[in-house]
This record gives structure tokens, C-alpha cells and sequence, in this order.
């Protein structure tokens, strides 16, 4: 092989105590589709991260034609010609297609004018050469997301980008407006234009890609020619580890059905959705990053409204977008996104835990300060939230913490049916084990827990069944004792409908 | 690293000793100074100035903590006076009456200010701009430029009787009732804890179980009526309904409120504080008059004050976001897919 035209070698990157990449090594070669493929939290968005200039690596080198590059900032990124499709570009919505994609180095007129007739003829070369037809002159508001990636192409172009990263691009698009992106995308790739291509659909991975590079818990797998891999082998080395002994679930026997949720349907985010959970059973809602698993629960939970379908709690039909019916009526939501919907960061912990449950704690409508101050230390105490005082803002706690206190929040309400969204990201091993133990502990007594969560060892060591989803609808109900990592990844990428 | 921080927290909760002690300060330096301002004839007019001002001042508080703001209010206000001006001369001429219609035509012209807020999702700032205008347009249509004066005697001195032996209007003891009654929403309630939440986080208060489109509807409600009261009063004390009255009082009252430590941004602030700022401003206007302090000084001076309300809190409160970052944005970004 040719010298190559981008090299990282042992490339570290960690975000206080987390290790998200560890002596990762990826070689790109001019006229060559590379992908690149691994679950969520592989570090493939932090390794895009680093070539787009937004981090630096904390060791490893980066080097362009054979010299080592020094990228501090996505200005210099850009100066080395690596440009980065994201799945959701940001265009200026109001600017022109053509003012979007010259945005920072307008062509100049004199008096340091704007040339908006060369700019606008320059945009039209660019689409030509692409061979798209998208007029330079309408605004970018209301272009579809694959439009709008074109338009990030055509700017990659015109900055004579040699490497293009593409990062998922194809998740928002359909099939027409793929084979569009990769008709371009080929067209660059002969023209001799690197470009590395991050996805899920295996499909697209194997039809456009020369070479597959996996990556799996932030280290490098294995980089091989697509033409000696098949779709099982990836998915193995993807996810080939050992589920470890940490997942304490307890067996326990279902009991009565809690929540019953048929045919829920919202417009544009999952479709005709059915499933049931049971007392004392933990269910995972497993799939990949916007398979529509969190838009599922908030639903379910009456933060967003659902176009068809309903939920049935105990049997009991819960109103349709009314989140405090659902509070009364025994469920609890721990949400994906903890510091803008678990909790009201500026309040403090006391607030914060007593939310939910305000008008319970309130005797004869008023509420008084012993009340609430002791509710919260009981709380504080059987989760273990280590606090400075009970009254400090909640954000001057640590990510583990604030966790623990959105779940005292939740669990104060004494649930029966507990939804858990993504319930240990972000947060530290043993407190990770902690939550798992809570989770298990709550299931053995009788409540029904749906656990939303990507990842995969979580989902195999905690859950009774695993329903997978797969761009909004469920593809599969998986029992314990047949789930594996093979069974619930190619569910999630749509590659089986397994039983 | 949380001790800093808990002082300035403390610094922060007692914003409304600071305002209570403002004025103090400058009622005594006015009594000293000032010849009459010891007199039991000013602080009548000062009550009496101020009461509006608070009964408006107590529903804006709330609706301030949840992030929004009511501008319609004066405006409100004047529509009031003007109709209960034209139901007079039209042969209402039961009281009772007139404050029950007056009431309800202010909780109308509310529910329309949060039916556009929370229905369609309009910023509150937007809307109610429109209704000040639309309001006082209609104050206009409906009384023109004529001044219906001819009010019961015995209706228009009761309205600023002073309590027994002293020179204070008893209308005081009515606005002292409404302000327990909004503190303990506010701050006793479940309501009041809602509306803090709402204000920081209307997201996190959604998943929390907080309707907040709906609290932020009949806090809107509650303004229109409050607002409608303190028409019936101003027409009472000055015995004279005007399409006019009470124009540009939104401004003293937003001005009593940003004083009283409720943050512009929602989520912070405290009854007490704004009652103290409603009597501080009260205090400071007339007491400057009656220095012979010239109309365009005090102006100036009021300006000022305002400025100083809102950048006096907002210091504090910039400092506290600087600490909550620098202690956040270090450790806790997490590696996503």
C-alpha cells in the first residue's frame, strides 16, 4: 500500500476519570471509503471529535502525508483539508444556500464588498461538479437534512477538503437520498478524496466501504478489507466481550401485568409500538441511538402527547400527554438527559427530590419546612447521596450523585412501574453497580421496571426480556435465556427479525 | 470548593434584608432632612400611591419567577376604569357590583393574555405589549376622552378611610391579606415550589409533573384580576374614571419587582423583597419631591434605581453562574456512541 494519507497512531482521549479512546490507530488512504463501525460509547464520535479539531488527544500522534499535524482548533482542521459531515448539519437558516456554504471567506468585491453574483456562481459549479441540483440562491431553512448535507459537501469542496468524515450520515436520510449521498460520496472517493464513513447499516458499510474498521470500549479491533468480513463477524468483534459478574438481577417470577402499552404511535418517532411489562420483571428497551427508545418512554410518561395507541396502568387507561395523572398513577420516570430533565440544576437537593410528590407532602395544602427537610434526608440517606447540605444547589454535586438524587426523586413517589432511560451514563463504576443493585432490589419488590439502555452488557445482565427497537418500531421481544449480544445487535440494526 | 459558594448563597437570600434596610435608611435620612417627611400626612400618601402598585406587584412577582412578564397591566387597568365608568353612568349603581363585573372583565382580559402565552406559545413579552395597546385602545373606545367624576361621595371617601386614629388608609389591611395569601402560595405551597422549578427549568418541571401551561395561564388570570382591583380603587381615590388612569404604571411595578430581587430570567426572588422595593420607591419619590427635588432629577434618579435593580442581583447572580461553571464543566462531559 501506498503511503497513507492520514495516520493516528495510539490515540488516547479521556474525559476526567473516562477513557473514552485508548491507543486507537486508523489508517485513510487517498481514493479509499473507510469505515468506521462499533456500538454506542465506542468512542467513534470522540475519534471524529479529535480529526474535526473540537479535542485534542492526550497522547498519540496525527499525522497528514507522513508529517505530523497539530490540530488545535477546528480552524486548523479545516486548513489541513479534513472536513466532517455531521448526521444533523447547522446551517444558518436564513442565509442563502450559497451564503451558508462561503460563510467566513466570501468572495470579495472592492471596498471589501460581497461578490454575491461569483459567490452564487461558484455554488453552482460546486453542485454541478457533484452532479445535485440545488439552487444556490433559496434559503437553507427548509431544506431536508440530506439537502443540507450536500450543502456541507459542497463547502468540504470548496475548502479542496482530502479528508471527508462523514458521522452517521445516513440516519436521518431514505433510501433515494442515500443512494444520492453515496453516488456523491463514490464520486469524490475516485476523484481521490479520503473519506471515512461512520454507520450503523451494515448494508451501507459493505456497499460503499473498501476497508471496515472496528472499534469497541474505545480501543481499536480490528482493520480489515470489507471483502474478508462478513455482517456476523462484525457484529462479533463489535461487541465480543464477556458480560461481567457485576449485574446482581435476582431471579424473580412476573407477576401481574403493570404497564400495558399497545399500538402507540407518534408521527415521525416510532410507530404502533406493543409491549407489557410485569410486577417484579425488568425489561430493557434496547437499540441504537435514535431508534425512538427515549421519545417511547417519554411518551408512555405524558411529557409528549401520542398520536394512536394507549397505555394502560394496572389496567387503568392513563390520560394521553398528562404527566402529573401519570405521577397519581404510581409511574416514575428517570430520564435520558439528567441536568436538563432530571433535575432543576440551580435548585437544591432538598427541592429537587420533593418535586414530584409536593401536594403529598403538603398537610392541609401548606407545606412545612420539617416535613420536607426530613422526606429528603430519608431519601438522601437509603440512596447515599453524598451531599454537603441537603440545601446546596444540586448541580454542586458530582454526576454520580445527581443521579442518585434523580432517582430518590422518582422512588419517593413509591412506584409500581419505574422507567429508566439510560439510568447509569455517565456516572462511575460503583456507583454504576450501586443503581444496578437498586434496580434489582425494586423488581424483587413487585415493581415493573423498563430500562432503557445502550448498553449492551447492562441490557444482557439486568434484563428478564430485551425488546429491541429499530428506527421507530419494536423488532423484537427476546427472553432472558436466549439474548445475546449477536441476537440483540442485529435486531437494533435491522438485520433479523428475531423471534 | 462549596464554601465560596454557600456565602454567596447566603449573600443572595438576603437581597430582601437589603432592600428592607435601604428603606430604613432612607426613611430616616428622609425624616431627618427632609422637612415633613416625619409628618403623618406623607406616609398616607405614600401608602396610598403605593397600594396599586403592590396589589399588581403581587401576581407580577409570581409570573415573573416563572419567566415571564405581564406589560398589560396598566393597560388593564385603565379598560377597567373606563368600564365601570360606563356601567355607572349606564345605571349600575350597586358597588358590589361594579368591583364583582370589574373583577371578571380583568380575569377576561388575563385569560386572553395567557391564552395566546400558553396556548399558541407566543412569548409573554410579545403579547402583552399587543394588549397594553389593545387595552388602552379600548379604554379609549369605550369612555372617549370624557372623565365620568360623578361617583357617590360616601363610595370615594371610604376607599381611602384611614384606619382609626391614625392617618394610614385602611385599604391596607386589604392589600396586607392579599400579600399572605400570594406569599403562602409561593412560598408554603405546592404550587409555589411549581413555579420556582418552572421558572429555572420548564423542562425538568414538565418531567417532574408540573402543568406548566396551565399554572402560567391563571397566574395570568390572577394578574388581570389584581390589575382590575386596583382600577376600582383608582377610580375610588380619585373619584374619576379616565380612559388614562394609571398609564405607564407597568413600569413601577416592573420596577418594584426587579428591585425586590426577582431574577428577569425566572426561577429567584422572594415576596418580601418586592413589598420592601414597592415602599422603597414609594419613599424615595415623595420624600424627593418634597425636597424640591426638580421632576426631570427625579426621573434621572427613578432610571437609575432601576438600572441598579436589575444589575445589582444580576452581579450576584453572574458570579454564582461563573463558580456553578468553572466547578462543572471540567469532569463531567461523558463520551457519547
Amino acid at each position: 500500500m501506498p503511503t497513507p494519507l492520514l495516520t493516528l497512531d495510539g490515540v488516547s482521549k479521556s474525559f476526567g476519570a473516562v477513557a473514552a479512546l485508548q491507543d486507537v490507530r486508523l489508517e485513510l488512504h487517498a481514493g479509499e471509503a473507510h469505515a468506521l463501525v462499533g456500538e454506542n460509547g465506542a468512542g467513534k464520535s470522540t475519534l471524529v471529535k479529535i480529526l474535526a479539531g473540537v479535542h485534542g488527544p492526550d497522547a498519540g500522534t496525527i499525522s497528514l502525508d507522513g508529517r505530523p499535524l497539530q490540530l488545535s482548533g477546528p480552524a486548523d482542521a479545516r486548513a489541513a483539508g479534513i472536513a466532517v459531515i455531521y448526521q444533523e448539519p447547522t446551517l444558518f437558516p436564513d442565509l442563502s444556500v450559497a451564503e451558508n456554504i462561503f460563510m467566513g471567506r466570501q468572495p470579495l468585491r472592492s471596498l471589501r464588498r460581497v461578490d454575491y453574483a461569483a459567490m452564487r456562481t461558484r455554488a453552482a459549479e460546486l453542485f454541478a461538479r457533484l452532479g445535485v441540483r440545488l439552487d444556490p440562491d433559496r434559503p437553507a431553512r427548509g431544506l431536508s437534512i440530506a439537502d443540507q448535507q450536500l450543502v456541507e459537501i459542497a463547502k468540504a469542496i470548496s475548502l479542496d477538503a482530502r479528508v471527508l468524515v462523514m458521522d452517521e450520515p445516513t440516519a436521518a436520510l431514505s433510501g433515494i437520498e442515500v443512494e444520492r449521498l453515496f453516488a456523491v460520496a463514490r464520486s469524490l472517493r475516485d476523484a481521490g478524496t479520503a473519506v471515512l464513513f461512520i454507520s450503523h447499516r451494515f448494508d451501507e458499510v459493505f456497499a460503499l466501504c473498501q476497508r471496515i474498521t472496528i472499534m469497541r470500549d474505545g480501543r481499536w479491533v480490528s482493520t480489515d478489507p470489507a471483502g474478508t468480513l462478513t455482517v456476523d463477524e462484525v457484529v462479533r468483534r463489535m461487541v465480543g466481550r464477556e458480560v461481567s459478574a457485576m449485574y446482581p438481577k435476582q431471579d424473580t417470577t412476573p407477576g401481574d401485568p403493570l404497564l400495558q402499552v399497545s399500538g402507540l404511535t407518534r408521527h415521525g418517532s416510532f410507530t404502533d409500538v406493543t409491549f407489557t411489562v410485569h410486577a417484579g420483571e425488568i425489561v430493557a428497551l434496547a437499540g441504537l441511538v435514535g431508534a425512538g427508545r427515549s421519545e417511547v418512554s417519554r411518551a408512555i410518561f405524558g411529557v409528549d402527547r401520542h398520536d394512536a395507541g394507549e397505555v394502560l396502568l394496572d389496567g387503568v387507561r392513563l390520560p394521553n400527554g398528562d404527566t402529573a395523572a401519570a405521577i397519581r398513577a404510581g409511574l416514575a420516570l428517570v430520564p435520558e438527559d439528567r441536568r436538563q430533565q432530571g433535575l432543576v440544576m440551580e435548585l437544591s437537593v432538598e427541592r429537587n427530590t420533593n418535586l414530584p410528590r409536593r401536594w403529598s407532602l403538603a398537610r392541609a395544602g401548606l407545606l412545612f419546612g420539617g416535613a420536607e427537610r426530613s422526606a429528603a434526608a430519608t431519601w438522601a440517606q437509603r440512596l447515599q447521596v453524598k451531599a454537603g447540605r441537603l440545601t446546596d444547589p444540586v448541580s454542586t454535586l458530582s454526576g454520580g450523585n445527581q443521579q442518585k438524587v434523580v432517582l430518590a426523586k422518582w422512588l419517593a413517589t413509591a412506584p409500581r412501574v419505574l422507567i429508566v432511560d439510560e439510568p447509569t451514563r455517565g456516572i462511575d463504576v460503583g456507583t454504576k453497580a450501586e443503581v444496578h443493585r437498586l434496580l434489582s432490589q425494586l423488581a424483587a419488590d413487585g415493581v415493573a421496571v423498563l430500562m432503557v439502555s445502550s448498553e449492551l452488557p447492562e441490557v444482557l445482565g439486568m434484563a428478564d426480556r430485551v425488546l429491541v427497537m429499530h428506527e421507530g418500531r419494536l423488532t423484537a421481544d427476546i427472553p432472558r435465556t436466549r439474548a445475546d449480544e449477536q441476537s440483540v445487535m442485529l435486531a437494533a440494526t435491522g438485520q433479523a427479525a428475531a423471534a | 470548593m462549596s464554601e465560596p459558594v454557600a456565602r454567596i448563597r447566603r449573600a443572595l437570600g438576603t437581597w430582601d434584608a437589603v432592600v428592607l434596610l435601604a428603606l430604613v435608611a432612607v426613611a430616616v435620612v428622609g425624616a431627618l432632612t427632609i422637612e415633613g417627611v416625619a409628618s403623618p400626612r406623607f406616609w398616607r400618601f405614600v401608602v396610598l400611591e403605593a397600594i396599586p402598585i403592590a396589589l399588581i406587584a403581587l401576581p407580577m412577582t409570581l409570573i415573573v419567577i416563572t419567566g415571564e412578564i405581564d406589560l398589560s397591566v396598566a393597560s388593564v387597568l385603565g379598560l377597567t376604569c373606563s368600564v365601570m365608568g360606563q356601567l355607572w353612568v349606564s345605571g349600575v349603581t350597586s358597588l358590589p357590583v361594579l368591583i364583582l363585573l370589574s373583577l371578571l372583565l380583568g380575569g377576561a382580559l388575563g385569560a386572553v393574555n395567557g391564552l395566546f402565552i400558553t396556548g399558541f406559545g407566543l412569548p409573554s413579552l410579545a403579547v402583552t405589549i399587543g394588549t397594553l395597546a389593545l387595552y388602552r385602545g379600548l379604554a379609549y373606545v369605550v369612555l372617549g376622552d370624557r372623565a365620568v367624576a360623578n361617583y357617590p361621595t360616601t363610595w370615594t371617601t371610604s376607599a381611602i378611610q384611614p384606619l382609626p386614629g391614625t392617618t394610614i388608609p385602611w385599604m391596607i389591611l386589604v392589600v396586607a391579606a392579599l400579600a399572605v395569601v400570594f406569599a403562602v402560595v409561593l412560598h408554603a405551597m405546592p404550587i409555589g415550589r411549581g413555579l420556582y422549578a418552572m421558572g429555572n427549568n420548564a423542562e425538568a418541571a414538565r418531567f417532574a409533573g408540573v402543568d406548566v401551561r396551565l399554572t402560567k395561564f391563571w397566574l395570568f388570570v390572577a394578574s388581570g384580576a389584581m390589575s382590575a382591583l386596583a382600577g376600582v380603587f383608582w377610580t375610588l381615590r380619585f373619584a374619576s374614571a379616565r380612559a388614562d388612569n394609571g398609564s405607564g404604571l407597568e413600569l413601577a411595578v416592573v420596577a418594584a419587582v426587579l428591585l425586590g430581587g426577582v431574577s428577569i430570567f425566572g426561577g429567584r426572588g422572594a415576596l418580601l423583597g418586592v413589598l420592601a422595593a414597592v415602599a422603597l420607591l414609594g419613599v424615595l419619590r415623595n420624600a424627593l419631591q418634597l425636597a424640591y427635588v426638580p421632576a426631570n432629577t427625579l426621573t434621572v434618579i427613578t432610571g437609575s434605581l432601576l438600572i441598579a435593580s436589575v444589575v445589582g442581583p444580576n452581579v450576584a447572580g453572574m458570579l454564582r453562574e461563573r463558580l456553578r461553571r468553572r466547578r462543572t464543566t471540567a469532569p463531567t462531559v461523558s463520551p457519547s456512541s
